[in-house]
Formats: structure tokens, sequence, C-alpha cells
């Protein structure tokens, strides 16, 4: 298969766009070709994603050139992408959460609205590329695989012939993927265009044929994927030579910590969220929790860190001399104030663990701010923990008086997890810690928990990746539906067996 | 004995304007805008309608006024006025993107002063011993009701009774509710108002529709602002006069949960509360009239806490209403 | 589409943070820019030439020492309505009834001098007054509060209809305690007896308000940026999710708010009533609640910068109000004025938060 023969459907040059003082993308030139996949590769804040909204026209550039198909074109706006053929699925996805599939679909379109015309022309595309779409069905009431799905028939429906996937399997599970996968292969063969942006290294060596990369908003340089591999391809990225091993220490000395019986929990809805979980955390080890995303993962954090009202069970922190306490029924402050040294990242960084608006030190404040009997708050020990953070984690900000959502994800994530393991605890709860994290700060963050873990602080963590999950816990814990699906040991699990459980209980395949 | 057929004709003329008001706001809150200046543009409609009105009975004399000009003139002017507010309104939450509620808050206190101002100016200039305009016979062409409604007894009175503006406000929310529901239009503006950021991904230009539909439903508001002095006071200007009639209807907006056809029964309901003090015998007793005032206010609030208790996910307000939209937005 | 697309004209982009002398350099521009309109305007409507329109609206706040003394004691009123709802503000709970909890200070206030006035020392009756207007301005944000905490019912327009029902309320008393009967209107109380009259420091009338509310504003600059619960306050405005998430009882500290919100609104009632007016009707609290939301937002709910914010405001009302006597206008003529003065503030936001990048017309060749 040689490149040469094929057209370059986008040529993008010089382009150039900032955002305030952040140079997102600097004098990048892309090419991109039909009949072909590319992996648009990069850490985070390399600028993939702001130079495929730059094609989808969502940003204008400050400076640069797009042609397509050897034409001088503007993008002012989605709308002009659209006619252009140019067609992007977001990462977070562009659906209308009241509207029905069939009004997601059609939305922006021109002419008479005729939902049956549209329902029907929705499930021709299906059953030309294997999708399942009830046009009728709510958004509300779908899960992530299926939002996905209507995104994709959406921008199909327009006849797209240039796509662009930011990030599609990070929510997606293993058979998901595959399935994804297949269909992608069978547009590209159909002669389409399709962009993929991830930093998932495995999924590009599985999927793409060629791979383009930035680095700090800068064009590092495109190959065949056959020519690559994910050591060059990563150092590419990041700029120099990087290790891809996760170290996992044996535990030390571990001892039950938290003990889960029977919890069952459901959401405002009535819908069972947590049905009979039992497990125990122990000190010193890191329990991972494996799961499709919406099975419970967020229900059973929160039960622990007594946010989530509980309808069955018990929750029993044990302390080292075997003194049990019951968390069920209390809420953060009153667990705070039995002495339980309990931290918790979750997984909402800037909507719940962290106050967007307000400043490095101000942020430290929260969990702090209740300490002494003064009416008035003490303003400087929070100042002197965010010195020390910034120093300590390597926080790159202007200064500690910035406003936390000026910071990237990644800088938010070691602020808000340095401030949760400042308290010293003894359980620490993670959610999605590395979620949207580049490579080296997700290291960080590995390293920050196995620190932890040797002080022998018991760990919950949460994970979506299971490559890093398999290689970083002790112990694995498989949620579907809100049951477990079985706990298996981290060291030698195997990835499909997981994945198996993820979908079924038990995981045991029919055969 | 309670008087029905005397009550509901009043009610519902009651109703108009806050009928008027509330499809107006519905269709502003539908593009994720929090109007709270409609009580400003309802009266800043009343009045230019009035001045308009007011200079054309001066030129021409109260005998030689043409039907139709006699009705143009003042809708003209009164739809020009709206549209001018809502323009305004615009400008500053969709272009310049300032907050909703403050902008909404000044348009108010802009509106009210602007109406009284101007109509305090006119009752000088008409030399008028009370403090009010009269235009007596351009209101008249306004409250020309449907044929038959003098001889068809109680079917007239409460069917037919009223000026062409009261079946216009009902057909507009009518009309309002079909384009919501029903047509591609309505589709994208309702897209506007939950999710600007996926209309603006799926191509709809979001600051027009916005545009649009605010400039719309401030031009209906103002109509409502115009039926209440030609029609239901019979074309009598005077300061204040028009009330808090602005603020009610935007809380009609939250009772009919965003559906102008259901505003229809609202308003006429909310109408009859207003005017109930006047029909509950009191006797003597004056103070005891002012608490039957407050029922409209309270009614408005248990439906306030009533509609909070039920969650259907149809029933919220747009999920992006009184946010600025910016497509660069990070 | 064509060949040859145009670049657009111009492209918004977000502002990294302004320096702060920046971001009120260009407020003051936008004042300045608004009150060249507002002369513009009021030279076409009287022919006034601008200069005089200025000299005008500064004769109406500074002309003589009662009317800057009444200029000052407005200031104090409508500060201290702006101090009482500014920590609701900033918890992002929009109490709009900020008229009525006034309304129903003044109220209660007006109840103890008629009821008590004569039959109690005076102090006791002041004290009396002191009490029940603060917790009538409180139980009046409570209920709204406590709607919004459980069932997050729309603060916005509760606290609006309850401006109403405070106002039928004061209108059913002032019949019931009116003076002659059948006048609808209640007078001067106590004019012999003077009993329930806050005292007077020297000969000046309105200079103990204006004290108490300057002792409001430190107080609730205080509470806001250095005490636990402005803290708390903060926090949740900014994220209710994040306040569960840290221990802070969310609905606990909304309905606190909205108590302190109400109480001082009750305190102005009872300064307003008991210090200047001593009477009572449906509009004396003149909207106040109201333009309140535009002092505290254009201060950035800041207690400190609403001292000049609510001066702004004052002086541009009574200077407009000058206007409009000295040419016989209608004297709503002052809202019109205020109504620009704001859109022109609030549009310069704007160029505080965004910044507008021109483009040369065609696009680069390559």
């Amino acid at each position: 298969m040689s490149l040469d023969n094929k057209t370059a459907a986008v040529k993008m040059r010089n382009i150039t766009k900032s955002f305030g003082p952040v140079l997102a993308n600097d004098k990048v030139w892309l090419d991109i070709y039909r009949g072909e996949i590319l992996a648009l590769l990069g850490e985070n804040g390399s600028g993939k994603t702001t130079l495929m909204n730059m094609l989808s026209g969502i940003y204008f550039p400050d400076e640069g050139t797009i042609s397509i198909d050897g034409r001088d074109v503007v993008i002012r706006s989605p709308k002009d992408a659209f006619d252009l053929g140019i067609g992007m699925i977001h990462q977070h996805f562009k659906l209308v959460d009241v509207l029905t599939a069939a009004e997601n679909i059609v939305l922006g379109l021109p002419g008479k609205l005729d939902l049956k015309a549209a329902s029907e022309k929705i499930r021709g595309i299906c059953s030309a590329y294997g999708f399942e779409v009830d046009p009728d069905q709510k958004i509300y009431d779908m899960s992530v695989s299926q939002k996905q799905t209507v995104e994709i028939v959406k921008v199909l429906y327009r006849g797209a012939d240039i796509l662009i996937l930011d990030e599609p399997t990070a929510v997606l599970t293993p058979q998901e993927t595959d399935k994804l996968f297949a269909v992608l292969r069978n547009m590209r063969d159909d002669g389409k265009a399709i962009v993929i942006i991830t930093h998932k290294m495995h999924e590009v060596e599985a999927l793409s044929d060629r791979v383009a990369i930035l680095r700090h908003g800068q064009f590092i340089g495109d190959m065949p994927t056959k020519q690559t591999n994910a050591q060059e391809m990563t150092n590419m990225m990041v700029g120099h030579a990087v290790t891809l091993n996760i170290d996992r220490p044996e535990p030390v000395n571990p001892k039950p910590r938290i003990e889960v019986k029977g919890l069952t929990v459901r959401s405002i809805d009535g819908i069972l969220k947590l049905e009979d979980v039992s497990f125990t955390a122990n000190s010193g080890e890191i329990l991972g929790i494996a799961g499709i995303s919406g099975c419970g993962q967020k229900e059973l954090l929160e039960s622990i860190a007594g946010l989530q009202p509980v309808e069955a069970g018990s929750i029993s922190y044990i302390e080292d001399d075997g003194t049990r306490e019951e968390l069920i029924g209390k809420d953060p402050l009153s667990i705070a104030e039995m002495g339980v040294s309990l931290s918790f990242v979750p997984e909402d960084r800037l909507g719940m663990g962290l106050v967007a608006n307000m400043d490095l030190a101000d942020n430290m404040m929260l969990r702090s701010f209740r300490k002494g009997h003064s009416l008035f708050t003490d303003r400087r020990t929070p100042k002197e923990l965010a010195q020390a953070v910034v120093q300590n984690l390597e926080v790159s900000t202007p200064g500690i008086s910035t406003p936390v959502r000026r910071l990237s994800g990644g800088n938010v994530q070691k602020v808000l997890v340095g401030r949760e393991i400042s308290s010293a605890p003894t359980v620490l709860l993670t959610a999605y810690a590395v979620r949207g994290l580049d490579i080296n700060s997700s290291y960080t963050i590995y390293d920050l928990i196995n620190k932890q873990k040797a002080e022998g602080v018991a760990i919950i963590y949460v994970g979506e990746d299971l490559d890093v999950l398999l290689e970083l816990a002790d112990r694995i814990l498989v949620l579907c539906g809100g049951k477990v699906s079985g706990i298996i040991p981290g060291r030698g699990a195997n990835k499909r067996d997981v994945g198996l459980m993820m979908t079924k209980l038990g995981g045991k395949a029919d055969e | 004995m309670f008087d029905f057929v005397s009550f509901i004709p009043r009610a519902i003329m009651q109703g108009i304007p806050l009928l008027c008001g509330s499809t107006g706001e519905t269709l502003t809150e539908k593009s994720g805008n929090l109007n709270l200046g409609i009580p400003g543009i309802m009266y800043v409609g009343a009045i230019s309608g009035v001045m308009g009105a007011f200079f054309y009975e001066q030129a021409v004399g109260p005998a030689n006024i043409s039907p139709f000009l006699a009705i143009a003139i003042p809708l003209l002017c009164c739809m020009l006025g709206s549209f001018l507010m809502g323009l305004l309104y615009c400008f500053l939450t969709v272009s310049l993107r300032a907050n909703q509620n403050v902008t909404g808050l000044a348009l108010t206190t802009f509106g009210v002063g602007f109406g009284n101002f101007f109509g305090g100016s006119l009752i000088k200039l008409s030399g008028s011993d009370v403090p009010a305009i009269v235009l007596s016979a351009t209101s008249s062409y306004f409250r020309r009701t449907l044929p038959f409604a003098s001889t068809t007894g109680w079917f007239g009175k409460i069917f037919l009774s009223y000026g062409f503006l009261a079946y216009l406000a009902v057909i507009l929310s009518l009309v309002a509710a079909y384009i919501l529901k029903r047509t591609r239009v309505g589709l994208h503006l309702r897209a506007v108002g939950e999710s600007p950021n996926t209309a603006d991904a799926a191509g709809i230009n979001v600051g027009r529709y916005k545009y649009v539909a605010t400039c719309t439903g401030s031009m209906i508001a103002g109509l409502g602002g115009l039926y209440y002095i030609m029609d239901y006071t019979s074309g009598i200007w005077s300061s204040d006069a028009f009330g808090d009639r602005g603020w009610l209807a935007i809380a009609l907006v939250i009772f009919t949960v965003w559906r102008p056809n259901v505003g229809v029964l609202a308003s006429f309901l909310f109408g009859g509360l207003y005017i109930l003090h006047m029909y509950i015998p009191s006797g003597m007793n004056l103070a005891i009239k002012e608490l039957y005032k407050m029922i409209p206010y309270v009614v408005t609030i248990v439906v306030l806490v009533i509609s909070s208790l039920r969650n259907k996910r149809e029933n919220q307000p747009p999920a992006s209403l009184g946010l600025a939209f910016f497509r660069e937005e990070r | 589409m064509n060949n040859k697309a145009h670049n657009p004209l111009f492209h918004v982009s977000r502002r990294a943070a302004l320096p702060w002398y920046r971001a009120w350099g260009i407020r003051a521009a936008a004042l300045l820019i608004a009150l060249l309109a507002c002369a513009l305007i009021t030279n076409l409507i009287t022919g006034l030439n601008p200069l005089a329109v200025y000299a005008t609206i500064w004769q109406g706040s500074f002309g003589s020492a009662r009317r800057a003394w009444v200029l000052f004691q407005n200031i104090a009123m409508l500060l201290c309505v702006s101090l009482a709802i500014t920590p609701a503000f900033r918890m992002r709970c929009w109490n709009l009834g900020g008229d009525g909890q006034m309304l129903i200070g003044c109220l209660a206030t007006t109840a103890c001098m008629i009821l008590l006035g004569g039959k109690l020392p005076n102090w006791v009756v002041i004290l009396c007054m002191l009490v029940s207007s603060i917790l009538a301005g409180a139980i009046w944000a409570a209920i709204p509060a406590i709607f919004k905490a459980k069932w997050n019912t729309n603060e916005t327009l509760f606290t609006l209809m309850m401006n109403y029902v405070a106002t039928q309320l004061v209108a059913y008393y002032i019949i019931i305690w009116e003076v002659p009967k059948g006048a609808g209107k209640i007078g001067i109380i106590n004019q012999s007896t003077q009993a329930g009259w806050l005292p007077q420091i020297g000969s000046y009338k309105y200079l103990l308000n204006i004290i108490v509310v300057a002792l409001v504003c430190v107080a609730m600059y205080v509470y806001l940026n250095y005490s636990k619960h402005g803290y708390e306050i903060a926090v949740v405005g900014e994220s209710e999710r994040t306040a569960r998430y840290v221990g802070i009882k969310v609905e606990r500290v909304i309905v606190r708010t909205m108590l302190l919100s109400g109480a001082v609104c009750g305190l102005a009632g009872m300064l307003l009533v008991g210090g200047t007016e001593h009477t009572l009707t449906t509009t004396i609290t003149s909207g106040r609640g109201f333009t309140a939301v535009m002092v505290s937002w254009l201060a950035k709910f800041n207690p400190i910068w609403m001292v000049l914010t609510s001066f702004l405001l004052v002086f541009l009302e009574r200077g407009a109000g000058q206007i409009a006597t000295s040419f016989g206008l209608s004297s709503s003529y002052a809202d019109i004025l205020t109504g620009l003065i704001l859109f022109f503030i609030i549009g310069s936001e704007f160029f505080i938060n965004y910044q507008i990048n021109f483009r040369h017309a065609a696009g680069k060749e390559d």
C-alpha cells in the first residue's frame, strides 16, 4: 500500500492558534488522506484537540491556511465544516439530553422537519455499518456507548467523508472498542478519511495506518504506523526517552482497613446502582476497581466517603487495633470528626474536588478551614501548604494565587492529589486519577499513589485503562451493573478475562 | 350567586396581557435567555403604542380617524418599541455576554421609567385635568368585538366579546407552541436553549436564534402592554397602571412548564385570580380586600413550590437558561 | 462556496486576566461615555447645555447642606439593602426580595411604634423595634430559603412574589391603622411623643443611620472575606458539589445566609421608619431591593466597592430628579438615566473579559 497514490483530502499549513498567553498550536502542518486512518498523537495540552477543532469550525485559527481537496477554504463555523464533508465526534458528546436520537441527528440541517423520513434514513445507515440505534430513544436514557453511536451516525447522516474522533475509546469497554474499530475499518475501506485522537499506544498500533505527533503545540512528524513502535512514538510525544513500566511493590504487612458488606445503593430516581457489594480493602495495598463507566464506581466511592445515601449494608473502618467504626449514615464532616483520615480524589476535579474559580491557597483551605475555634479562617497554613504542593509535585503555575481553572488538567490533578495526601490519610479513594492526563503527569500520579501504598495507606483505585489497572493494582475488583463480578489478584490477571467480567457477571463466556 | 358571565370575560381580559408576556418570555427562555426585562418591555410596548395613537389623533383630530391607521400606527409603534428593547437586551447579553439577571433588571428600570416619563410628558402635552391620557377614539377600534357578541347572550359574552388583540394573543401562543414542538426551527431553538455548544457544533447559528427568539418574544410581550391600554382600560394611560403584570407573566412561564399552549388557560386562570378580590363579598371592610389582592402572588408561590417538587426531565427549564454562550470557552 | 472566501472581519477571544487598574479604567471610561450620553439626551429633551446638565445634577446632590444630608441618607439606605443581599448573591442565590424583606421590617417597626409607643419606656420600644424588624426580615427571607434548600425551588421568583405579599400585607395594616379613619394613610406616627423615634445625634437627623450602615458595611466585609461562614458561602456559591464533598452542610448554609440577608434588610427597614420617615407606606422602600442588585453586582459583590456604586446610583437619581423638577419633567426621568448608565457599565464588562482582534481583510497567500 503506497501512500503516494492517494490524494490529500485535507492540507493544514502553518496553523497557529493561541488562547491568551498560551500558544496551543504553533505553525502546524498536517495532511489527511482518504482511505486511511490517521492517529493524531500527543500529550495532553499538545494541541491535538485544538487543531481538530479548527478543522471542524469550533475554533478559528489565528494564522495559517486549510485546503480541502486542493482548494483553499475558510472554515468559520461548524456549518462550513459540514458543507465540506468534515464531521467531528467530540470527546464530550455534543448531544441534547432531552431530545431523541433522531432529533439530535437531524439537528442543524435545513428543510422541513420530517422525523419519520429521518428515522428511515438512520435505520439505513445503521444496517449498512452495523450500528444499533433506536431513533426515538431519548439521549438521557442511553448508555455512553449508545450516545457515541448516535454521534457517529449523526456525522454519517450528514454525508461526512472526513471523520474526526476525539478520544473515542475513553469510555468504552474492550468489547465495545473492538466493535468501534471494526466499524472504523469498514468506513476506511469505504474511502473515508478518518482521524482518531488518542494517547493509548496499543490502539494506535491496532487501528491506524499512519501516525502524526504533536508536542507542545508543534508538529513533530508523521510516519506509517508499521514503521514505528510504541516506545519510539512515546519518546517523540514526550520529547525524551521514558520508561513505560509502572512499579508494583509487594504490599507490606497488609491488614484489613475498610470492610464493605452487602452494600446496596439506589439513585434518586430509584434505579439500583449497587447491589449487595462486599469486599475488604487492606492497608498498604492498592485495590483496583474495574468496570464499564457508570456501573456503580462513583456510588461505591461516594458511599465510603459519606456522600451517598445508602439503602442497605455496612461499611466498617477498622483501626490497627481491631476497633471498628461504622461509616454509613455519617457525612464527610462527622467521618473526619471521628478521627478517620479519609481522602478522596473524585472523578470531577473542578466540579467537586476543587473550586475552579478559587486560587491554590483557597483550595487548600477546603479541607482545613474549620480547624480552630476562631470565627475567622486561618489563611497562613493553607498558603504554606500550597507552596509545598507546588514545589514537591512540580505544579507548573504562575503562583499560588492563580485560580485553579487556569491550570492544565495534569496540574489541577496534582493540586488535588497533593491536598488529599497532605492530611496523612489512612484511606485514599481515587476515581479516574489519570483521566485526561499526559504520560508524564500520569506517571507522577502513579508514583504518588505507590508512595502512599508504601506508607501503609489503603488505596481504592477506580480506573478505566485496563492496561494500567493490571500493572498497578494488587487486587482487582470487577463491577458489572452494580454487582461484584469477581475479585482477582492483579498479578497475572488477563485483560480479556477482566473485560469479560466487566460485561458479564462472573465473566464466563457461553461456549 | 357568583356571577360567572361577568367574571369570565373580565378574567380573560386580565389574562391576555399575562398571556402575551408569558408567550414572549417562553420563546425567549427557550433560546436560553432569561429576560427579566419583560416588565419594562411591556411598559415600552404600551407607551410606544400610546404615543403613536396620541400623535395620530392629534394630527388628524378624533373625527377624521381612519380605522386602518388607528390600528396600524399604534400596533407598529408598539412592535418597534418592544423590538428595540429586545434588541438592546440581546446586544448586551448575546453579543457582549453580559449577566442576564442584571441586564434584565436594568431593562425593567429603564422601561418602566421610559413608560412613565413619556406618559407623564404626554399628559402634560394634552393639558388634561386628570393625570391620564385618554385615547377613546383609537381604543374604540381596538375594542371592536366579533359580530353577534351582544346578540348571543352568555355565549357571546364569554367567547365573542373581545377585541382582535385578544384573539391574536391566543393564536400567537398556539402558533408558538406548534413551532416549538413540530417544526425544525422549534427543534433548533430548543437545542440552542438546552445546549448551545451542541447546537453550534451542529451548525446552528446560536447567536441568530437567540436574537430572533428574544426580539420576537419581546414584540409579543409588548403587544400585551398595548392590549392592556387600548382594550382593557379603554385607552386610558396613567402612570404605573400596568403594575406588576410583567413579573406575573414571567412566573407563568414556569407554571406552564415552558408550553405556550398551556399558557392560554393558565393566564386566564391568573387573570381570574387577579380580579378575584372584586368578586369576593367583603362588605365595608376595605382592609380585607388588600389581603385578597395577595391571592395571585400566593398562588404563584404555591405553583413554584409544586413545580419544584415534580422532577420530570421534560419539565425542567432549558438547561443553559441564564448562561452566556461563547464558542471558544475552554 | 466561493473559491476565495474572506476571513471574518474580526474575531473575539477571551482575555487573560486584566490588572485591576485597567479593569477599573475600562469601567470608568464606560461611566464617562454614559454620562456624555445622558447629557446629550437631556440636551435633546430640555435644551439645557451639557455642562449645565452636570451642574444641575451636582446641584441636586450637593446644592445645599440639606440636599447633601439627604443624599447620604439615601446612600446609607441603599447601601444597607445592598449589603444585605450580597451574602446571598455570593452564594449565587438570587434574592430579589430585598424590597419585601425591608418592607416587612418597616411593618414590624411601625407595629411596635404604634402598639407599644407610650406604653413602655422609649428604649424598650426601640429595642422591640430592633428585634422585631430583624426577625421579620429574617423570616421573610427564610421562607424562600427553606424551599430553595429542600427542593431547589426557584428563589428568584419566590422572593419576587414575597415582595408583593409584603406590599399587600402593609396595605392591609395601613387601612387598619389609618389616621384619621378613611384617610388611607398612617401619617407621622407618634408625632407629639416621638415614641419609638430613634435618637438624633446632635442636630443631625440622618447621622445615626449613616453610622450604623457604615458599621454594617465594615462588618459585612470582614464576615464575607475572613470568617469561616464567609468561606463556606463562597464555596457553596461556586459549587454545591464541592461544598458537600468537603462536608459543608449546603442546606444549612443557604438558610443561614438568607436569614442574615433578611435580617439586615429588616434592620434597614427599621432605620428607615424609626430613624427618618416615621411613617409607613406601601412604596416606602422605593424599589431599593432592585437597585441594590445592581449596586451589589456592579461592585462585584465587594462591600467596600459598594459604597462607591451606591453613591453613583443615588447621586444620579437625585441629580436626574433635580433636572426633572427644574424642567417640570416626570420624576421617572431618573429611571431612564439610571437605566442608560447601567447599560453602558454592563456592556463595558465585555471589554474587560474579552478582546476583539481585527484581522486583515483577505487571507494570506501561500
